[in-house]
């Protein structure tokens, strides 16, 4: 698998301040075409593994390679124009369009005077398609839904035409309709674009349904990680939530639900 | 299928820039005084009779000349400011960077030091320094806040600022003699009477240098304004981007304020005027928030000059006037 690995991160660790790291040594590997799920709690370091692994945060300790290539061997630009990172939220201080936002994502692809060409605006209204957002190209931005913003956001990075596309918490202020949008939009840009996708969540359906693999982190450590069939199971969901909960595959679906039950006192 | 951007560069800019021009043009045949042009042109007649000459090329030209320069910087700048705490609301004026540099230059014509090496006034470097201070203070306190100011700490910090270098403008006065503390005062107000071209051949260099880094800057500001880790994640080297737009702000700002003192409330008029009228996008923002400012400010010099005439305000006045109602409403609607 080794030699596959698109992305891959080796003994990670981060802190602000010696006595709490926020991680404390981890690796994982991403290969190309994946979709990968990071779970676990609040203050798990999700952000900031995902921080490390889109090369915006320095890690304190461990290194982090795209392609077998150390991320601080990577131009600023050459860096944004393999990897794309989608926030949690997004607040704008000035009302932009739809339309100019996708184009931002264009921003790593063009020298320091050039303007968007006829190309590019090819590649941010096929983004925006992508997105199912095509009709929304005119409109303010700020005055979008939760979900049409974030779909937008999405396109954004996908007009930045990168191999991989790292989202941290897509779904966390969305209602279930946009939650399910968002979900199936990711495994349809997986399935027929191909990108390879790592997601941080709380969204265990949203786990359950798309990624493959799955990352279980807490306190800045792994507490598991393999397929997500394999990784999914009450045992782990309680020692990573310290929540029992019954785990079972769906008949529909295929899918694995969990279905929560009791929290335990840690 | 016209790119938005190229097409808005094409139609929106010359527009704004022939408005500027025009102004500049227009602005000195307009005064409590009527002049003839054709008189002022006529080199036939010797300038010590030739009135309407001197009225237009010492009293009237360079004052217009400096409005253009000083109206373009501040608008400019507070475009950049605005962009880099990703507040609408942050302006020279109020973030207390214009009294910073105001300080600075105070300091400097209160020690008779105006005339510096070379015959090049020590005034417009003087005031750089005071704005990049008030700047880095700023600029420190919104670091340590990474989701960019809120609108609460960008006044409050404004606000401590303005009235601590207004404190120490004071303090300079104090100290100073009766003769030099009367020159300063009507300066403070925002004066552009700048009373020859000296001044403005000093503070030029200092714009042309601010603006060469605007350009450079437009289109990261765009990203910027989505902020620190969302630019970083396109390709932008924040901190190198941050540093160039804090430091040419700076620039702009003492080379405006070292000219016709701290003149309040460009910075937000114009650029929020300019958004309503070419969108949001920093790469026409930029060069259009420069041409209105010019012509907005030759305007309001305009009004000082002969709203009540012959007195003539201080332009500061009257941009305090139009920019204090104007500052208090976009507060309602952003907060």
């Amino acid at each position: 698998m080794q030699a596959s690995a698109l992305l891959q991160a080796v003994s990670l660790t981060f802190a602000y301040d010696a006595t709490r790291p926020v991680l404390a040594g981890v690796s994982l590997e991403v290969s190309r075409g994946a979709i990968v799920g990071i779970l676990g709690p609040n203050g798990s370091g999700k952000t900031t593994l995902l921080g490390a692994l889109g090369g915006t945060r320095r890690p304190t300790g461990g290194t982090v390679t795209l392609d077998g290539r150390p991320l601080a061997a990577f131009s600023r630009r050459g860096l944004a124009s393999r990897i794309a990172v989608v926030p949690q939220e997004t607040h704008l201080a000035f009302e932009y369009t739809v339309l100019e936002m996708v184009l931002m994502g264009r921003h790593p692809h063009l020298g320091l005077f050039e303007v968007e060409g006829p190309a590019d605006v090819a590649t941010a209204r096929d983004a925006l398609a992508a997105v199912n957002a095509a009709h929304l190209e005119e409109r303010d931005f700020m005055t979008l839904s939760g979900g049409e913003k974030q779909r937008v956001v999405i396109a954004a990075a996908l007009a930045q035409a990168t191999d991989v596309l790292l989202l941290d918490e897509p779904t966390s202020s969305l209602d279930l309709g946009a939650q399910l949008d968002i979900a199936q939009l990711l495994g349809r840009l997986n399935a027929e674009r191909g990108v390879t996708i790592v997601v941080s969540t709380h969204d265990l359906a949203l786990a359950s349904g798309i990624c493959r693999e799955l990352v279980l982190l807490r306190h800045g450590r792994v507490v598991a990680a393999g397929p997500t069939a394999a990784v999914l199971s009450s045992d782990n969901v309680r020692a990573l939530y310290d929540v029992d909960a019954d785990v079972h595959l769906h008949a529909g679906t295929g899918h694995l639900v969990v279905v929560p039950l009791h929290r335990r006192t840690p | 299928m016209t790119p938005p951007v190229r097409r808005r560069l094409w139609t929106v800019l010359p527009l704004f820039a022939a408005g500027a021009l025009a102004a500049v043009l227009l602005a000195p045949t307009v005064g409590s005084t009527p002049i003839s042009l054709a008189r002022a042109f006529d080199r036939s007649l010797p300038w010590a009779e030739n009135v309407d000459a001197q009225i237009f090329f010492v009293a009237r030209l360079p004052r217009v000349l400096a409005a253009a320069l000083v109206g373009a910087a501040l608008a400019a700048s507070g475009v950049v400011l605005q962009a880099l705490l990703r507040n609408p609301l942050a302006t020279p004026f109020t973030l207390g960077v214009s009294s910073g540099a105001a300080l600075g230059a105070m300091l400097v014509i209160a020690a008779g030091l105006d005339m510096g090496a070379l015959g090049v006034s020590s005034v417009p470097l003087a005031s750089f320094a005071g704005s990049i201070v008030a700047t880095a203070i700023v600029y420190w306190l919104a670091r340590s806040q990474r989701r960019g100011l809120s609108t609460n700490v960008l006044l409050l910090a404004g606000v401590t600022l303005n009235s601590f270098f207004s404190a120490l403008i004071l303090f300079v006065q104090y100290l100073a003699d009766f003769t030099q503390a009367f020159r300063t005062v009507r300066w403070l107000m925002g004066d552009l009477d700048v009373g020859g071209y000296g001044a403005i051949v000093a503070a030029l260099p200092l714009v042309v240098l601010s603006f060469a880094a605007f350009a450079v800057l437009a289109r990261s500001l765009n990203v910027l304004s989505l902020g620190a880790d969302a630019a970083a994640a396109r390709g932008v080297d924040v901190v190198r981007a941050e540093r160039l737009a804090f430091l040419s702000a700076s620039l702009a700002t003492g080379a405006a304020v070292s000219l016709a003192g701290p003149i309040g409330f460009i910075g937000i008029i114009v650029p929020h005027l300019v958004r309503l009228l070419v969108g949001a996008d920093h790469r026409v923002v930029l060069p259009a928030s420069a041409c209105f400012g010019a012509a907005f400010l030759i305007g309001c010099d305009l009004i000082s000059r002969t709203a009540l005439a012959p007195l003539e305000l201080p332009v500061g006045i009257v941009t305090a006037m139009i920019g204090g109602p104007f500052f208090l409403w976009q507060l309602v609607r952003h907060s």
